[in-house]
């Protein structure tokens, strides 16, 4: 019975229509669906659709990031409801992400954040110039899956390896996976510094990710 | 704003034509053919009838210039409007006539075959960068008196897009309009839509040769535009100076205006051309040169300022394998070209002086030429305010790419190239075996032609043009034409 809004959902996020997602999410409720189906049947596939095509060189990066804001806008009126009903959204992880302190670059990791909100994950986004120690805290605070740290300096980059030894010696560690990236990160960079996951580009980090909490 | 650039002051160009004049009635121009020297006395030029020789009064060129129409429009196949020569309106098609292909491999100059001109065609067709297509090269299996037929033969079926074409005899012109004519839905047809454009080439220095004339009579009379393609060799083949080549080029021109509106005023006409300076250590006729693509605009200039639309040779390399030198003489001589607002522009694809072709240097060169368009489409103002409205909000933060303004400006502010222009970081690019542009070009080619599909639609037209061709093989000697593929 729903195909038809279900459709419209997917279409308002490649769209990437913040309003028009906010309305049919509203629409939704009113009607009665199931916010978590609503989510799941309706805008998810667009998420999904629009990374697709971005990887194939179809899309480009304002569609990722508008979609992820049209995502934002139907999930801001949905999870409330879910929430209301006892329910809660299918989260994939919680993320906590950040640009490493010294560091103000915030291009990519916003992107990455947007791109791991946009497809399921539970982001908190601690900005830039973040402290190693902000890191920890936050991960030990919201019971964080993954931690994401962001360089864009060669200087700033070595600070990730000391938010992983800031995470074993609060004895975090063994719960929380590390993803490190940025312009001067290299996968055998992540691989000397112990992090568990490395991504060159945003999409690319979603599949690091989702495969870091084994979903 | 269409950025441009003037290689003249208005008084050069007048001077350039005045010396025109002058050369028109002294030396004057010959006329080999002697319909074409009718028609000139007939219209009052002093006509030596032994020495074929043809003194051109101002006045008469004057007269003439009135019925060149300023304007016209090409059309494909399927008879829409794609190609407009007029104003500074800028298209591409690629080079016309090589000899040679490059094979990608070996980099060796082959002699090209049927299969070679058909890849040719396959990614021409398939890039929309280019405006037309060309008959690029000569098929060597196929006797030389059908050779230009059949190269058209062979554009009809793989191609859509109008054609830039030629012939090198006077009987296969006629013919080659008929060709056209299948698909147009007859000569009348055509006439109104046309589809191609027919190069005619002058003598340098100041000849119409028997069957330069001829073409150009026959085109007029057809109504089938025509591209006059002035060759003047800067220092060999005409005066060494820019300004003097540039001189000749219009004699030459004006001329060849004279004969084909006396013929049928009115028909359409292009002021083109395919000079070069001449290289004064090799002997060769360097297309690359920087005072090549010079005269190029500067002649076209003086065709803009009589109202003609106009044509070029530009965007091709004197280089023999698609290196550096390629890149840098066919993009930066295509850049002149875009800006010098030159309606037609051939040449892309080509290599060693237009001898020889590369399907990968056309994949290469589209990235130029979409460059090059993108140039002469200049700043545009897409919002008002240009800027404080994207202020909004924005909370010092670089947050931009979420504006819906990005998503609806980008791909309108930014030409987005193919993945043979590497942007990507350098370990995507080590990833994937850190090819240089002319691997990329290599892999992007074959992927133009597994998704390339011969046009289908004209089955009927196409049964028409085989029975044709096959019947004019049979008489050239040969009894079947070369297999062909989809």
């Amino acid at each position: 019975m729903s195909q038809e809004l279900f459709d419209a959902m997917k279409q308002s996020i490649v769209d990437g229509d913040p309003d028009l997602a906010a309305e049919l999410a509203r629409k939704a409720v009113a009607q009665g669906v199931n916010p978590l189906e609503a989510l799941n049947q309706g805008f998810v596939p667009g998420v999904n659709y629009v990374g697709e095509q971005f990887s194939a060189g179809e899309m480009f990066l304002p569609d990722l990031v508008i979609a992820g804001e049209a995502m934002k806008a139907a999930v801001a009126v949905l999870e409330p409801e879910l929430a209301k009903s006892g329910g809660q959204r299918e989260v994939l992880g919680k993320v906590v992400m950040g640009t490493i302190e010294g560091d103000i670059h915030e291009i990519g990791k916003t992107l990455v954040v947007t791109m791991l909100s946009a497809t399921g994950f539970q982001v908190y986004d601690l900005g830039v110039d973040v402290p190693v120690m902000k890191f920890v805290e936050k991960a030990r605070e919201v019971n964080a899956d993954i931690v994401g740290i962001s360089a864009l300096l060669t200087t700033t980059m070595v600070k990730q390896k000391d938010v992983i030894e800031a995470l074993e010696d609060s004895g975090l560690r063994p719960r929380v996976k590390v993803m490190v990236g940025g312009a001067p990160v290299t996968q055998s960079w992540a691989k000397e510094i112990g992090a568990d996951g490395y991504s060159e580009d945003a999409v690319g980090a979603v599949a690091v990710a989702k495969q870091l909490v084994g979903s | 704003m269409q950025p441009k650039l003037q290689l003249l002051s208005s008084e050069m160009v007048q001077k350039i034509l005045d010396e025109a004049f002058q050369l028109l009635m002294e030396p004057g121009v010959k006329v080999q053919l002697p319909e074409a020297r009718k028609l000139l006395a007939e219209a009052g030029a002093q006509v030596d009838e032994s020495a074929e020789v043809v003194r051109i009064p101002e006045r008469l060129v004057r007269e003439m210039l009135k019925t060149v129409p300023r304007e016209f429009t090409l059309y494909n196949r399927a008879g829409e409007p794609t190609v407009h020569y007029g104003g500074d309106d800028v298209h591409f098609d690629p080079g016309s006539s090589g000899v040679h292909i490059l094979d990608p491999d070996t980099l060796e100059h082959k002699t090209s075959y049927t299969p070679d001109l058909i890849r040719v065609l396959k990614v021409a067709e398939s890039l929309p960068q280019y405006d037309a297509v060309s008959t690029s090269i000569v098929c060597n299996e196929i006797p030389k008196e059908i050779g230009d037929l059949y190269r058209l033969y062979l554009v009809l079926l793989y191609t859509t897009k109008p054609v830039v074409t030629g012939a090198f005899s006077v009987k296969t012109t006629p013919t080659m309009i008929d060709m056209l004519a299948i698909y147009a839905g007859g000569r009348e047809a055509l006439k109104q839509k046309p589809q191609a454009v027919f190069d005619v080439c002058p003598t340098p220095p100041l000849i119409w040769s028997h069957f330069g004339a001829q073409n150009l009579i026959d085109l007029a009379r057809a109504g089938v535009p025509a591209e006059m393609i002035s060759m003047p060799l800067a220092g060999a083949g005409s005066p060494v100076t820019i300004l003097g080549s540039v001189v000749q080029h219009a004699a030459e021109s004006l001329s060849g205006m004279v004969i084909h509106q006396l013929a049928q005023p009115g028909a359409p006409l292009v002021w083109g051309g395919a000079p070069a300076v001449f290289d004064m250590r090799q002997g060769t006729t360097p297309m690359g040169a920087i005072e090549t693509a010079m005269i190029d605009a500067a002649y076209a200039q003086v065709g803009k300022s009589l109202g003609f639309p106009t044509h070029t040779y530009l965007g091709a390399t004197d280089g023999k394998i698609v290196d550096y030198q390629a890149g840098l003489e066919s993009g930066v001589s295509a850049m002149i070209g875009a800006l010098a607002g030159i309606n037609m522009i051939s040449g892309a694809g080509m290599l060693d002086f237009l001898a020889c072709i590369s399907p990968e240097k056309l994949v290469l060169d589209a990235e130029a030429i979409g460059m090059a368009k993108r140039m002469v489409r200049g700043v545009e103002a897409h919002t008002d305010p240009l800027a404080t409205a994207m202020f909004a909000g924005m909370g010092f933060k670089a947050d931009f790419l979420k504006l819906a303004e990005t998503r609806r400006l980008f791909s309108k502010e930014q030409y987005l190239p193919s993945a043979v222009i590497d942007r990507g970081s350098i370990r995507s690019w080590l990833d994937s075996g850190g090819p240089d542009a002319f691997a990329r070009a290599k892999i992007r080619t074959q992927q133009l032609l597994s998704a390339y599909k011969r046009p289908t639609a004209w089955a009927e037209q196409e049964k028409e043009l085989v029975a044709m061709v096959k019947a004019l093989a049979k008489s050239a000697g040969m009894e079947t034409l070369p297999s062909l593929d989809d």
